[in-house]
């Protein structure tokens, strides 16, 4: 019965955190919706004795992603208010409707093929340890690992590669022309 | 009553779709950036939720991988923001409508 | 050796791309004597391969590649008298004039280029005359056309020049669409364009009518190439090129192409009495019509080339008589005394200082004696006097004529009249230019030509007062020699001894009034003054091009002008620019799709996705 009422507290704290992200005006207050949610994540992920990948999710996520999104909001301006009046006509009511199909799409799909017949997580324990995760990510997975590996380094290769030589010179060029 | 998977998809789903709405609401590339974060977010969760129901570690090792190839993205994401802000001094994507026909 | 037969048209051609690539670098009379020599050793050769015929041998076929062998299109080569001929005419008269024109062209910004031209054109008349089907004849025959309207425009900055080499390119493709729709013709017909296949089977294949219609069309071709009326009129401009130029043309290649085409192809034009008429009538015709020109003339070249044309009717007579062996004579000397005679002419405008106005000469014999002696040789030929050449070639066409009977005694009148023109309106070019009062201006100092001119000149002078021996009456050599050519034809031979020394003396004697004749009028110091009337009319060729000019010409610009101003603008222009109308709509419908917002298209996408689910449940079978 605590399992229910974690879950109830934790989905109620996710959701509300996803809706200030989307509605506030401050995109700093975005941020801390964001924050909130991925740690409720984190936490639905200990649900799941997927404990190694709630570290990670907490690590990545709150320590570098969100610390990322906060540097790049403060170097572009923090009070630059949002205007919220749409401009785009009927955006905002197709969001509506497309948002509201694609969660019961989804539910009815997941619905769908999720009847296993299994009682609620009755497999085998799995214990989401660094070991067992490291064993399935060496092992069967090391190829993919190691995609990941070169995709890591083009990105950042290709940010330094944005902030170095992109912006700067083709403003030198423009003003050039503009001369 | 127990927390079936049902619970957790239907989660997921709910978060998944606040997120495709905020990106097609928000004028502001950041906040943009944030909701395609949430999606990615709440596809791990039903990674996790399945892997946990079937009693197989992939469903985690695959939520790893998303979170890698999120990190790479919001990176580069954010590089080109900047670089656009850098030049057009604005973080507003409707102002971006250069391929309007 | 027969084996490489190719080389014939091959050397040539490489030595044309030779120079127009390393022209600049061969330099200025190195480039001349190394297109002389890519002449000379296909004379050569040919001479080789054309011995054995003397002794009767084998016609042969040689086979270089496959082309279009479906139609019976391919690049295979035939090697038989008259082609034998044909090469060593087109070689032997043709490098005389390339040794000629190494003095000639002395001095020319593009010597190079010129010879590069001139291999040309020799690879392309030996294609023509070596060619085993219509197709490859064909392709020489245009290749001819091409490289006459190279050399005709050469020197293209004057633009008298560059406007004559077109006039020759586009009157000769009214021709060339003549022959080619006779091809297509016997394409039709025969299913193949082999000239074995198709001479063997004509008989059987063609109705009369049809045979007509192949020969007439075929005929319109050799009427371009042949400069026979009415498309003669490219002959005269022609002259704008460098006189060897008009030598190479008017005598050993381009003009005899129509000629040498009727001849092979007298297979088919036996089959179609009609056309043979009108071949006979037009060469006729052409003959005395041009002949009235070429008195009227001041320009030395003018006349040459009027009396070419004139001479080249007596050709066509000939072949549209079925004496093909006398057109073909004909042919051949008249290949040798035109061409001294351009080339004697060309000496004498080179020592003027490029002086071609005849009023303007006279009294040069003492100046350029080589010259004077094998041009006179050259006028006693082409007026017909006995034993030189063209006494005989000339005597058999009109033989061919009188034995034919009927009212082709009215073609012989008309050639026996053409023959005392001719006598007069040549006798009138030597007196104007070699004899009488020194009319020329005091600056200019006429000296002879230098040697590379001259021997060429004595070469051709002995030929043109010899060859005749060749096929006289009472020794047929050259009919003998064409036999297996011509052996499925039915020729018409002059008649008995009596009769045709009869016809030789008739001719002779109208000959000499016509040389009389001019002696009187111009010979006796004072010059009569040729102005008004008839001269003014013979300068401006009768008047014929401005009636061109009225008739097709000005029609043809104001349908041009229509089509480009009203047809082009309204119909075609409306065309395209409907459909650009339309699909500027369709795009504009579309374009509002287009906003330029990120957020509409992500819209758009999750909305399909969206779409894209639901048809997959509904698929499972979920609702």
């Amino acid at each position: 019965m605590t399992e229910v009422v974690l879950f109830i507290i934790f989905a109620a704290v996710a959701l509300a955190g996803a809706i200030v992200m989307v509605t506030a005006k401050n995109p700093v207050y975005s941020a801390m919706g964001l924050l909130t949610t991925m740690f409720t994540m984190a936490l639905f992920y200990i649900l799941l004795d997927a404990h190694f990948v709630a570290v990670v999710q907490i690590l990545v996520y709150a320590g570098a992603v969100m610390t990322l999104f906060l540097f790049v909001i403060m170097m572009i301006g923090v009070d630059k208010k949002e205007d919220t009046a749409e401009t785009i006509p009927f955006q905002r009511g197709l969001t509506v409707v497309i948002g509201l199909g694609l969660a019961g799409v989804i539910i009815m799909a997941g619905r769908q093929a999720w009847i296993t017949g299994n009682t609620a997580f009755s497999a085998p324990d799995l214990n989401g340890t660094i070991e067992t995760v490291s064993d399935a990510l060496f092992g069967t997975w090391t190829v993919a690992f190691l995609a990941t590996v070169f995709l890591l380094t083009i990105a950042a290769v290709g940010t330094v590669a944005l902030a170095m030589f992109g912006t700067p010179q083709l403003r030198e060029t423009e003003s050039e022309e503009g001369q | 009553m127990t927390v079936t998977i049902g619970w957790y998809m239907s989660l997921a789903a709910v978060l998944f779709a606040i997120g495709a709405a905020g990106v097609l609401t928000r004028r502001n590339a950041l906040v943009m950036f944030m909701s395609v974060e949430l999606m990615l977010n709440s596809v791990n969760l039903t990674f996790i939720a399945a892997g946990t129901e079937l009693g197989l570690v992939e469903g985690q090792v695959a939520a790893l991988f998303v979170m890698v190839v999120a990190a790479a993205e919001v990176t580069i994401g954010l590089a080109i923001l900047v670089a656009v802000f850098r030049r057009r001094a604005t973080a507003n994507v409707d102002e971006l409508s250069e391929l309007k026909g | 050796m027969i084996d490489y037969l190719w080389l014939l048209i091959a050397l040539p051609l490489l030595g044309a791309l030779t120079l127009i690539v390393f022209g600049k670098r061969i330099g200025e009379p190195a480039s001349g004597w190394f297109a002389s020599a890519l002449v000379a050793i296909p004379f050569l050769m040919a001479v080789i391969l054309a011995v054995p015929f003397l002794g009767g041998a084998e016609t042969e076929h040689v086979f270089v590649f496959s082309w279009i062998p479906v139609i019976g299109a391919n690049a295979s080569l035939l090697w038989d008298p008259l082609s034998a001929l044909m090469t060593l005419i087109v070689t032997g008269v043709g490098g005389l004039i390339h040794i000629y024109s190494i003095g000639y062209m002395h001095g020319d910004e593009r010597y190079p280029r010129f010879f590069s031209y001139m291999n040309l054109f020799i690879g392309s008349m030996l294609t023509l005359v070596l060619a085993d089907n219509f197709a490859l004849m064909f392709v020489g025959w245009e290749l001819v056309g091409l490289s006459s309207y190279l050399l005709i425009s050469f020197w293209f900055s004057k633009p008298s020049a560059a406007a004559a080499g077109k006039k020759a390119f586009i009157v000769n493709r009214i021709g060339d669409w003549g022959f080619l729709v006779g091809l297509m013709m016997i394409f039709a017909a025969f299913g193949t364009l082999d000239f074995d296949i198709v001479f063997a089977r004509a008989e059987g294949v063609l109705s009369v009518g049809m045979a007509t219609a192949i020969t007439l069309m075929l005929f319109i071709g050799a009427t371009g190439k042949s400069a026979q009326l009415p498309l003669y009129v490219w002959l005269p401009d022609a002259m704008e090129g460098p006189t060897p130029v008009s030598a190479l043309i008017h005598a050993a290649t381009m003009v005899t192409a129509g000629v040498y085409m009727i001849a092979r192809t007298a297979a088919l034009f036996e089959l179609a009495p009609v056309s043979l008429a009108v071949v006979a009538t037009v060469g006729a015709l052409t003959a005395l019509f041009a002949a009235t020109l070429a008195v009227g003339q001041r320009d030395i070249k003018k006349v040459l080339a009027y009396s070419t044309i004139s001479q080249l009717g007596y050709m066509i007579m000939a072949v549209g008589l079925t004496a093909l062996t006398a057109g073909i004579f004909h042919l051949m000397t008249h290949a040798f005394f035109k061409a001294l005679l351009f080339l004697a002419a060309g000496s004498v405008i080179h020592a003027m200082s490029s002086e071609q106005d005849m009023w303007k000469m006279g009294g040069l014999r003492k100046y350029m004696p080589t010259t004077f002696w094998t041009m006179a040789i050259a006028w006693l030929a082409i007026s017909g006097v006995f034993p030189l050449s063209g006494f005989w070639s000339k005597d058999e066409i009109l033989g061919a004529a009188f034995a034919k009977g009927g009212w082709f005694i009215g073609l012989w009148a008309i050639g026996v009249i053409t023959a005392l023109i001719t006598a007069f309106y040549m006798t009138r070019l030597i007196i104007l230019t070699f004899f009488g009062e020194k009319r020329w201006d005091p600056d200019t100092h006429p000296h002879e030509s230098p040697s590379t001119m001259t021997i060429p000149l004595i070469v051709l002078a002995f030929f043109a007062a010899v060859i005749g021996l060749w096929n006289t009456p009472v020794r047929l050599g050259l009919e003998h020699f064409l036999e297996p050519t011509f052996e499925n034809v039915h020729q018409v031979h002059p008649l008995g001894n009596v009769t045709i020394v009869a016809l030789a003396l008739i001719s002779l004697a109208v000959i000499a009034v016509g040389i009389l004749l001019a002696y009187q009028r111009y010979g006796r110091g004072e010059l009569p003054a040729e102005d008004g009337g008839y001269w003014a009319a013979a300068l401006d060729g009768y008047g014929v091009d401005d009636l061109y000019g009225k008739v097709i010409v000005a029609p043809g610009k104001a349908a041009a002008t229509w089509l480009a101003m009203i047809f082009d603008v309204r119909v075609v222009d409306g065309i395209v620019n409907g459909m650009a109308v339309v699909t500027k709509a369709f795009g504009s419908s579309l374009r509002v799709l287009q906003t330029g917002w990120v957020r509409s298209y992500g819209a758009g996408i999750v909305a399909g996705s969206l779409g894209v689910i639901l048809w997959l449940l509904l698929q499972g079978g979920a609702f």
